[in-house]
């Protein structure tokens, strides 16, 4: 049976490797709702084309967005698709095709302010939101600087919008194709673009003679009227790449890349010193959130481990659900929930949101560690102190207390290192902390190996002195 | 003359099972019982009984005036009178693993009866000197030899100076030297302070030599 598979295999010929994320969407990339295991999309149809000009047939990849370039560079596969942008940071690194598609940046507002604000200028002190590590991010980066408006960078392009419409942002720049798709929401988009840019597929460097391989298929696509077909039948088709397609096949456009309208020029210029500042305030911002979500996580933990341990029962039982469920659920969901769930009843600012999903999610592990710690006070101990006269909240104050805060001590440093950790995760609800800053260094600087070793170095930092005092407590107090 | 500790059918059940079935005995001032019987036979049940650590199902239990009777236990603020009257010194000593001899005697000198630091102090130095640890009064429990720490915590359950103090099984890990010099110090303790002395032990030779009485159960 399984040679009759291998055969069938060989039978369908070469197959062309190529990387995109499904999770981004149409109309680039999407799982085919008549078929899950497939994925559909005009990136899809372009690799497609791609794969078929080359002889071969196209095998999706999927991969997420930000590891495209790392992915394609140490060989998961050999094309990167997934509207991945055109930038002279990706043209260093990478062999890039020609561009196939052209994009404009547009803002988004909601429609009480539409015609308000037409240009990033008109945004000063106004939260702008787009997707991290894009030629949009780092626009709104410059723009900062130029015009004092605040970047919100997201993790995908779908919360953009609906914190758009809750109010939690003012605007939203990104591709105009992404902004269409999400124009259900009911946002205006404004009509004047903020900049142009294009999608490129990216191969490895060393694969140049591949790539250019590629071109030539994607050049007669673009001759032969197949891209055009493709783009219509996605709705993606206007005047502008029948433009791009002309400028592309007279070769003007080879090492072109994004064209800023408004004088704004993206960064550009990547080097390990231009980051340290940035690196230095998101570890700043790490710390905060990891001492503030510990120091609640020790209050609400402590309640619950004397609910558990002291409670009448239906107070040990909603002690008990709450551990378990915490527990017993991922962090990311619970981060989710907290920042985009509970948005109907609160809107909670993102670092807010952040501490409190930390400190719930980690309360719940305290709670144990002390629950466990308390009831490892010998009972004898306590019974000892009846007999002395002393009342239960003396016991707990005097000696089981002491005790359990010394047996706790240990586990509990240990669990802040993990918080600090874990602090990464809030990302993905827009709060930029030290794994999230590297992670858009590195895509811009597309390499991991210098930020990755800065963030790791930052992070032993942090982490090795508390590990450290972790096993000396342990030292300490073990033998008793 | 009126009985420091006076047991009258005491009756203690688990379950279908009887612990402890219409135990009676009585301690008087200057007097050491014993309480001997087998493992299993109840002798801990009755002194946790007396030192209201555990409720019970029949009979009556009066510790120099202060009566327990059938039923749940009394909340530890009405024990007040009878934690001052009773001392109890666990088998396993029990001590306070993160205070050292001295504190574990204080502990209660200060936080109960409300004395200061120095008079505390000098009381425990006082009691632990008495019982031959005065030497080991800065170590923690699990510095100190079985023998020592149950010194110690002879001395902690004499912290509040109770008439009438209860061990569990006292020479259980002691060698017979060790047997010996406590049977010494229970006789000073009783005819220095008139004291009445309750131990439950299985230990018959101990029992013979340095009690005044045995009761069997």
């Amino acid at each position: 049976m399984k040679i009759l598979f291998l055969l069938l295999i060989a039978m369908q010929g070469p197959v062309l490797r190529w990387g995109g994320d499904a999770e981004g969407g149409a109309p680039f990339v999407e799982a085919d709702p008549a078929d899950v295991s497939r994925v559909r999309g005009f990136d899809v149809e372009v690799a497609e084309t791609i794969a078929r000009g080359l002889g071969r047939r196209a095998q999706f990849v999927q991969v997420q967005w930000s590891s495209i370039d790392q992915s394609v560079e140490r060989g998961d596969f050999a094309i990167g698709m997934s509207g991945m942008e055109d930038t002279p940071a990706r043209r260093a690194r990478h062999a890039v095709t020609v561009p196939y598609f052209e994009f404009r940046e547009v803002l988004a507002v909601r429609p009480a302010d539409a015609g308000r604000w037409h240009r990033l200028r008109d945004l000063k002190g106004r939260r702008v939101a787009t997707l991290g590590a894009t030629m949009a991010y780092d626009l709104l980066l410059a723009a900062k600087d130029s015009f004092g408006i605040i970047p919100v960078s997201y993790d995908d392009d779908v919360h953009p919008y609906s914190d758009l419409m809750t109010g939690r942002v003012d605007a939203v720049l990104l591709d105009h194709i992404i902004a269409k798709r999400r124009s259900s929401l009911h946002f205006v988009i404004e009509p004047q673009a903020i900049a142009t840019g294009h999608y490129v597929a990216v191969l490895a460097q060393a694969d140049s003679a591949r790539r250019d391989s590629v071109n030539a298929v994607l050049i007669t696509a673009m001759r032969d009227g197949t891209l055009e077909q493709i783009y219509r039948r996605w709705d993606v088709w206007d005047p502008a790449q029948g433009e791009l397609f002309r400028r592309v096949q007279d070769e003007v456009v080879g090492a072109q890349h994004a064209a800023p309208l408004q004088g704004i020029a993206p960064l550009q210029g990547v080097s390990v010193w231009a980051y340290l500042p940035s690196l230095a305030r998101a570890a700043v911002i790490t710390l905060l959130l990891s001492f503030l979500s510990m120091g609640i996580a020790v209050v609400v933990g402590l309640a619950l481990a004397s609910a558990r341990v002291y409670g009448r029962a239906p107070l040990r039982i909603l002690a008990t659900v709450y551990v378990e469920v915490v527990r017993g659920t991922p962090l990311l969901l619970q981060l989710f929930v907290i920042y985009y769930g509970l948005v109907g009843v609160v809107r909670l600012p993102a670092f807010l949101a952040a501490i409190l999903a930390l400190a719930l999610n980690y309360a719940a592990y305290e709670a144990e560690i002390y629950r466990g710690a308390l009831e490892a006070v010998a009972p004898a101990q306590l019974e000892a102190a009846r007999t002395l006269g002393f009342s239960e909240a003396q016991i707990l104050k005097l000696i089981r207390g002491p005790q359990a805060f010394r047996y706790a001590l240990a586990p509990m440093t240990n669990d802040f290192v993990a918080l600090l950790k874990d602090s990464s995760l809030v990302s993905v609800i827009t709060v930029v902390e030290l794994t999230k800053q590297t992670a858009i260094y590195a895509t811009n600087l597309g390499s991991w190996i210098v930020p990755g070793l800065l963030c790791a170095a930052v992070y032993l930092a942090m982490s090795l002195p508390l590990a450290r005092l972790a096993r000396r407590f342990e030292r300490r107090w073990s033998v008793a | 003359m009126t009985a420091l500790l006076k047991i009258e059918a005491l009756g203690v059940r688990r379950g279908a099972r009887d612990v402890l079935r219409a135990l009676s005995l009585s301690v008087q001032r200057g007097e050491i019982v014993a309480l001997m019987g087998a493992s299993g036979a109840g002798k801990t049940t009755a002194l946790r009984a007396v030192a209201a650590l555990q409720s019970f199902d029949a009979g009556r239990i009066e510790v120099d005036g202060f009566a327990l009777g059938p039923g749940p236990l009394p909340t530890q603020a009405q024990l007040g009178t009878l934690r001052r009257r009773v001392g109890l010194v666990f088998q396993a000593h029990a001590l306070f693993e993160h205070l050292s001899a001295r504190d574990n005697v204080t502990l209660a000198l200060r936080h109960v009866l409300g004395k200061t630091d120095a008079e505390a102090r000098s009381v425990a130095e006082r009691l632990l000197g008495s019982l031959e640890v005065g030497a080991r009064a800065d170590a923690l429990p699990r510095q100190l030899s079985g023998g020592e720490a149950q010194r110690v915590a002879i001395a902690r359950a004499l912290a509040l100076d109770p008439p009438l103090l209860l061990l569990d099984e006292p020479t259980a890990a002691l060698d017979p030297e060790r047997r010996e010099s406590l049977g010494r110090v229970l006789r000073g303790l009783v005819k220095d302070a008139g004291r009445g002395l309750l131990v439950a032990t299985h230990d018959e030779a101990f029992a013979r030599a340095h009690t005044d009485r045995v009761v069997k159960l």
